[in-house]
């Protein structure tokens, strides 16, 4: 399980970077989103895999081997961040893009002579 | 205590959601803004208090034992630093108060002050490296409104660059969380100084160390992912240009101190070295970014991405006494840096632009204002007996001490060029006559003067008072170098 993971991490990786080096805004924001899931899955994944086992105690005593619950409480406080800065990050691109007329990335250079 | 430590956090956070209850009220919201940021203000100077009488101090929030818990820790750093916050939060909310339009202030820019200042003190107490990612966001999210709040074209596409840079560098942050989770099985600082350092893998440890760097050096400012900064710190409001020129990039360096002193210490040889580095050539592209500029905030903008060299530099050197110069530099750079965009918000009140060639005339219409412009920019470049001369000449005498001698050298002429940019500066906006057809600035300012004259005293009080400051400095130094401590504080009894 754990190298296929590595490979899923490794090419959302590629994918986003590869999309925030194109000059569009919608490449950039897929982009930005796609990091934010690499990273999600990079901290699962590196924390440990504990295959078919509830993080729960049984009868007050834990079972062997127990998932780590931390990183599944750690990838959900992130996503639920990651979901409100995408959030506002969409409506304030499309504002940019509104008022450069293009989503040409190259085109938004008003604020840099 | 408990609750002295929390207050930072709680106080603005509290009054953020008061401020939004009273939606309506602007003069209400002004007031209890500039009330919070003080109360802010006390409580910092408070925990500087209590860590020169204590020593370090923890909370462990719940009363969750670490390191399963969330902890709250001051060391001196955090105090002096909460303190300074608060100082700014104060003269910003003041200044605020006399400069936003209704409409910002109809769209919640108040309430998004406050959760500005809630998240930057977070990350300032908190000694739990996921909770330090939490923090930051509260405060980027705080920060992008703030930046794109009522803005035109210029504003938004500033903001564009400043989302997308945090954005990586926030994934960037998580990554390296999660790394070092994996390695370690603790995300509580002082428990993974520990584990790292009895870590059978220490060329992982190191690469995580890099993601980190890369994450802080992004917010920081720092070579080579600097170009945020100017893009977008000059199209805001002053008020707002002047909150995040002092704090935010701070943040970034505050947060490159701390785990380059408590977690990352096995290669230092390397990590730190590599610091020196990007610290030298931080300081060289932003001074000379500066001198080609011809826009007031943008030249001051270019002079934050240098002056974050100066405190990397601190860091690089790694003694005792580099650590002191840095910290006394983050204090008195977050004082003047402040002050600067004030005042580059007054003279862009009085002329209507901040276009260097269109300024003028200001030194005989406006005497006390270009004096008031004339103690922080001296105290930047370094001239005695101003705050920012003692900030360098600490880290110099560290430079001399560990024979860094051609980062001492840049140093120096870095300076030489920040006096420089001053100057052209002063002659531009105040010294030469005011430009063809431009009309005599009729615009009341003197309420103005009130905040900016306010940091500037703390300038010079900084400058006269330079060795009791200092002092606290070394202790924060002194704090910073003693891992022990701190571990032991914060782990407690399980030792």
């Amino acid at each position: 399980m754990q190298p296929l993971l590595a490979i899923v991490v490794g090419a959302l990786y590629t994918a986003g970077l590869y999309l925030m080096l194109r000059r569009s805004l919608v490449g950039l924001i897929i982009g930005l989103a796609l990091l934010g899931h690499a990273a999600n899955l990079l901290i699962f994944t590196a924390a440990g895999l504990t295959r078919g086992r509830a993080p729960l105690l049984v009868d007050g005593v834990p079972p062997s081997p127990m998932a780590d619950p931390l990183p599944q409480a750690v990838i959900l406080t992130a996503i639920v961040i990651g979901f409100g800065v995408l959030a506002f990050a969409l409506v304030l691109f499309r504002r940019g893009a509104e008022h450069a007329g293009t989503d040409d990335l190259d085109a938004m250079r008003t604020t840099e002579s | 205590m408990t609750t002295l430590l929390v207050l930072p956090v709680v106080i603005p956070l509290l009054t953020a959601i008061l401020l939004l209850l009273a939606w309506r009220q602007r003069r209400v919201q002004r007031i209890l803004s500039a009330l919070s940021a003080g109360a802010v203000l006390v409580c910092g100077l408070l925990i500087v208090r209590t860590v020169t009488r204590d020593g370090v101090v923890a909370v462990q929030l719940g009363d969750w034992p670490a390191p399963f818990g969330v902890t709250f820790v001051a060391d001196m750093f955090s105090a002096l630093m909460i303190a300074v916050t608060g100082l700014i939060g104060v003269t910003v909310a003041v200044y605020s108060a006399m400069t936003i339009d209704a409409n910002r202030e109809r769209y919640g820019y108040h309430p998004l002050v406050q959760m500005l200042l809630t998240g930057v003190c977070g990350a300032f107490l908190t000694g739990d490296l996921f909770n330090l990612y939490v923090w930051f966001e509260v405060m980027l999210m705080a920060s992008f409104v703030l930046l794109a709040l009522g803005g035109g074209r210029a504003q938004i596409e500033g903001a564009v660059k400043y989302v997308a840079l945090n954005l990586i560098a926030s994934a960037l942050f998580l990554a390296a969380a999660g790394v070092l989770y994996g390695l370690s099985g603790t995300l509580n600082m002082a428990d993974l100084s520990e584990r790292l350092a009895a870590s059978d893998r220490p060329g992982l440890v190191t690469a995580a160390s890099m993601l980190l760097l890369v994450a802080f050096g992004i917010k920081a400012a720092a070579f080579p992912f600097f170009f945020w900064l100017p893009a977008s710190y000059h199209t805001p409001p002053a008020a707002v240009s002047a909150l995040f020129a002092g704090l935010l990039t701070k943040v970034g360096v505050y947060a490159l101190i701390r785990v380059f002193t408590l977690i990352f210490v096995a290669d230092v040889a390397y990590t730190h070295g590599l610091v020196l580095v990007i610290a030298a050539l931080t300081m060289i592209t932003g001074v000379l970014g500066a001198w080609t500029q011809r826009e007031f905030r943008r030249v001051l903008s270019f002079h934050i991405v240098s002056q974050i060299g100066y405190m990397l530099m601190g860091l690089g050197l790694f003694t005792r006494l580099a650590l002191a110069g840095s910290v006394f530099y983050i204090l008195h750079h977050i004082v003047v840096k402040t002050n600067l965009f004030l005042v580059a918000g007054a003279v862009q009140r009085l002329q209507g632009s901040g276009e260097l060639a269109r300024l003028g005339g200001l030194y005989a219409s406006r005497p006390f204002l270009a004096a008031l412009f004339l103690v922080p920019a001296l105290s930047l470049a370094g001239i005695p007996p101003l705050s920012g001369f003692f900030a360098k000449l600490s880290l110099i005498q560290a430079g001399l001490e560990t024979e860094a001698y051609l980062m001492v050298a840049i140093a120096l002429a870095v300076g030489l060029l920040t006096l420089l940019s001053m100057t052209k500066i002063w002659h531009e906006a105040f010294w030469k006559a005011a430009p063809e057809g431009a009309d005599e600035p009729r615009r009341n300012i003197r309420g103005l003067l009130l905040p900016i004259g306010t940091l500037a005293a703390v300038t010079i009080v900084i400058g006269l008072a330079a060795g009791h400051l200092f002092a606290l400095a070394t202790v924060a130094a002194d704090q910073l170098m003693d891992r022990e401590t701190y571990v032991s504080t914060v782990l407690g009894g399980r030792r």
